[in-house]
C-alpha cells in the first residue's frame, strides 16, 4: 500500500502465510527495481524458501498481493523464473538442448531458440559445452548453465534460492565474480534468497534481513558501494562494517 | 570351465550311463551336425518372440503412461497387472493354443503376456522416479502436461525401460520354446518335444545350450540398443 508499483518490476505487499494454524511469514513488504540485486537474508527456518514459493506463485499468501510489472499475479504460477541450489538441468539433453528448453515450450522454433541460446553462451562463459551433457561439467559450470536457462525464461526478473550454496568455497567465490559479470550485461533484476551474510553483501544492491517466528522484515540495508566492486571489496573495512551492522541485526 | 570339465570326467568315467547325460563332446557334435536344424527352428521362434516382444512393448508404454496419467486407472489397474503375474505359464498356454489354434498366434499370445508385466512395471517405476523439482519447473516455464511427459518423464524412465526390457527379452524366448512344446509345426520348442521324445539327450542338451545363447544375444543387443539411444550415460562417466 506504502510502496508504489510505479519504477517497480517486483512488490510483495503484506504478505502473510501460516500452515497448520502456524504463521511462518507475517506481513511481509518488499519490493525490486529493474536490474536490481536484492538478497533476502535469514537463518534457516526463518521463512525465506515460504516466501520464495509465494513470490513465484506456488503457493497462495494467508493475505497479501504479489505485483509483476503492476500485474497482480498472487499464486499465478510461470510468471516467474527460478533457479535452485540443485541445477536441475536434464542429463539427456545437451546443454545447448538445455537452455533453449525454455524458449522452445514458449513456441520458438528449435532452430532459433537454439541459435537464441548458443549466442549467449559465450558472455555466460560456456563456450564450447554446448554439445556436452549436463554429467560432463562441473557443479560451478552446471549452476551457469542452470542461470542461463532461468534468464531466458524470464520476462526481466529472476528467483534465485541458495543457487551457490552446494558449491565448495573456492568454486564459489569465482561463482560470485562471473554472476555479477554476467549482471552487469544482462537485463535481470534479482531476488537473492541465501543465508550466506558475505554473499550477501558482496552481490547485493539492497538486503532486507529476515528474522523471528514469524518471519518479518525486520531491517533494510542498502549497499552504497557502487559497482563494479574491487576485487578485495570483501577485505575492506567498509565491508566489515557492513557485516557487523547485519550480524547485529540477525540475532 | 569347472562345470565343463566335471561333466566331462563324470562321463569319462562312467559314473553316469550315457544315456541319461550324454558327454561334453556329444552335445557339441550333435550341436554342430543340427546347426542348420536349430537355426531353422529359431527362426520360427525369434520371430513369434519379435513380435510378441513388440505388441508387449506397445501395450506396456500405452497401459503405463495411462496408468501414470490417471490415479483411478493405477488404482484399479495395478492388482490386476500383478494376478496376471501370477497365472502360470505352463497352465495358460494349452488353453490359449485351444483357443487360436497350433500356430504362432497363441505362442504371440503368451510371449504378448509375459513381457508385458516386466516393462509396465518398470516403466511405472520410472515414471514416479522423476523428480518433482523438474517437473514444477517445467510447468514454470509453462510447459503443458503432454510437454512434460515427452521432455522430462519418458526420458528420465528409459533406464528403467531397458532394464525391464532386458528381462523380458529372456522372457519372450522362453515364453515362445514352452507355448512350442505344447504344439506347433516348427520352432525351437517343437523341436525339444520330438528329440525328447526320441531320448536323444545330446541333442536336448545342444537345443538348450543353444536357447541360452540366443538369450544371450538378446540381451547383449538391447544393452547395445540402451547405449545408442541413451548417448549421455556413456558421456556421463568421463568429466
Amino acid at each position: 500500500m506504502s510502496i508504489s508499483t510505479e519504477n517497480n518490476i517486483l512488490v510483495a505487499e503484506n504478505v502473510s502465510k501460516s500452515f497448520d494454524n502456524n504463521l511462518i511469514i507475517d506481513n511481509i513488504n518488499i519490493h525490486l527495481k529493474n536490474r536490481e540485486i536484492v538478497s533476502l537474508l535469514g537463518q534457516s527456518g526463518v521463512g525465506k524458501s515460504t516466501l520464495f514459493n509465494i513470490l513465484s506463485g506456488i503457493y497462495l499468501p494467508d493475505s497479501g498481493k504479489v505485483y509483476l510489472k503492476g500485474e497482480d499475479i498472487t499464486g499465478k504460477p510461470g510468471k516467474i523464473s527460478y533457479m535452485l541450489q540443485k541445477d536441475l538441468l536434464l542429463p539427456y539433453k545437451t546443454v545447448l538442448d538445455n537452455t533453449a528448453l525454455p524458449l522452445i515450450i514458449k513456441g520458438m522454433k528449435k532452430k532459433d531458440a537454439r541459435a537464441k541460446a548458443s549466442a549467449l553462451f559465450a558472455q555466460f562463459g560456456l563456450e564450447g559445452c554446448e554439445k556436452k551433457y549436463p554429467a560432463q561439467l562441473s557443479g560451478g559450470m552446471r549452476q551457469r548453465a542452470a542461470l542461463l536457462r532461468t534468464y531466458l525464461s524470464s520476462d526481466g526478473i529472476a528467483l534465485l534460492d541458495e543457487p551457490f550454496s552446494a558449491l565448495d568455497t573456492l568454486t564459489k567465490s569465482a561463482m560470485h565474480k562471473w554472476y555479477l559479470d554476467i549482471m552487469a550485461k544482462i537485463d535481470l533484476a534479482t531476488v537473492f534468497i541465501t543465508h550466506d551474510i558475505d554473499e550477501a553483501i558482496l552481490l547485493s544492491d539492497r538486503i532486507y534481513i529476515m528474522t523471528g517466528k514469524p518471519g518479518e522484515i525486520t531491517a533494510e540495508i542498502v549497499i552504497n558501494r557502487k559497482k563494479p566492486r574491487p576485487d578485495n571489496f570483501n577485505l575492506s573495512e567498509e565491508f566489515l562494517e557492513y557485516k557487523r551492522t547485519i550480524v547485529e541485526k540477525l540475532l | 570351465m569347472l562345470i565343463v570339465a566335471v561333466w566331462a570326467a563324470v562321463c569319462g568315467f562312467d559314473v553316469v550311463p550315457s544315456y541319461m547325460l550324454p558327454s561334453p563332446q556329444s552335445v557339441a557334435k550333435a550341436f554342430i551336425e543340427d546347426f542348420p536344424l536349430l537355426l531353422e527352428h529359431s527362426a520360427t521362434t525369434l520371430a513369434e518372440a519379435g513380435i510378441g516382444l513388440g505388441i508387449g512393448i506397445i501395450l506396456a508404454f500405452v497401459t503405463a503412461s495411462l496408468m501414470d496419467r490417471f490415479r483411478l486407472l493405477y488404482t484399479a489397474l495395478y492388482p490386476l497387472l500383478i494376478i496376471s503375474q501370477t497365472i502360470p505359464t505352463v497352465a495358460i498356454a494349452p488353453i490359449l493354443i485351444m483357443w487360436m489354434g497350433y500356430d504362432m498366434a497363441p505362442k504371440i499370445a503368451l510371449i504378448v503376456i509375459t513381457t508385458f508385466f516386466p516393462i509396465t512395471v518398470s516403466l511405472l517405476d520410472g515414471y514416479a522416479s522423476v523428480d518433482k523439482d523438474a517437473v514444477s519447473l517445467l510447468r514454470s516455464m509453462g510447459a503443458k502436461n503432454s510437454r512434460i511427459f515427452f521432455t522430462v518423464k519418458l526420458p528420465s524412465s528409459l533406464s528403467q525401460f531397458f532394464a525391464g526390457l532386458k528381462i523380458s527379452v529372456s522372457y519372450a524366448v522362453v515364453g515362445g520354446v514352452i507355448a512350442e512344446w505344447l504344439g506347433g509345426f516348427e520352432g525351437l520348442g517343437v523341436y525339444m518335444t520330438r528329440v525328447r521324445k526320441a531320448y536323444q539327450f545330446d541333442k536336448m542338451f545342444a537345443v538348450i545350450i543353444f536357447i541360452i545363447i540366443i538369450s544371450l544375444l538378446l540381451m547383449v543387443a538391447v544393452s547395445l540398443i540402451r547405449k545408442a539411444v541413451m548417448p549421455w550415460e556413456r558421456k556421463g562417466d568421463k568429466k
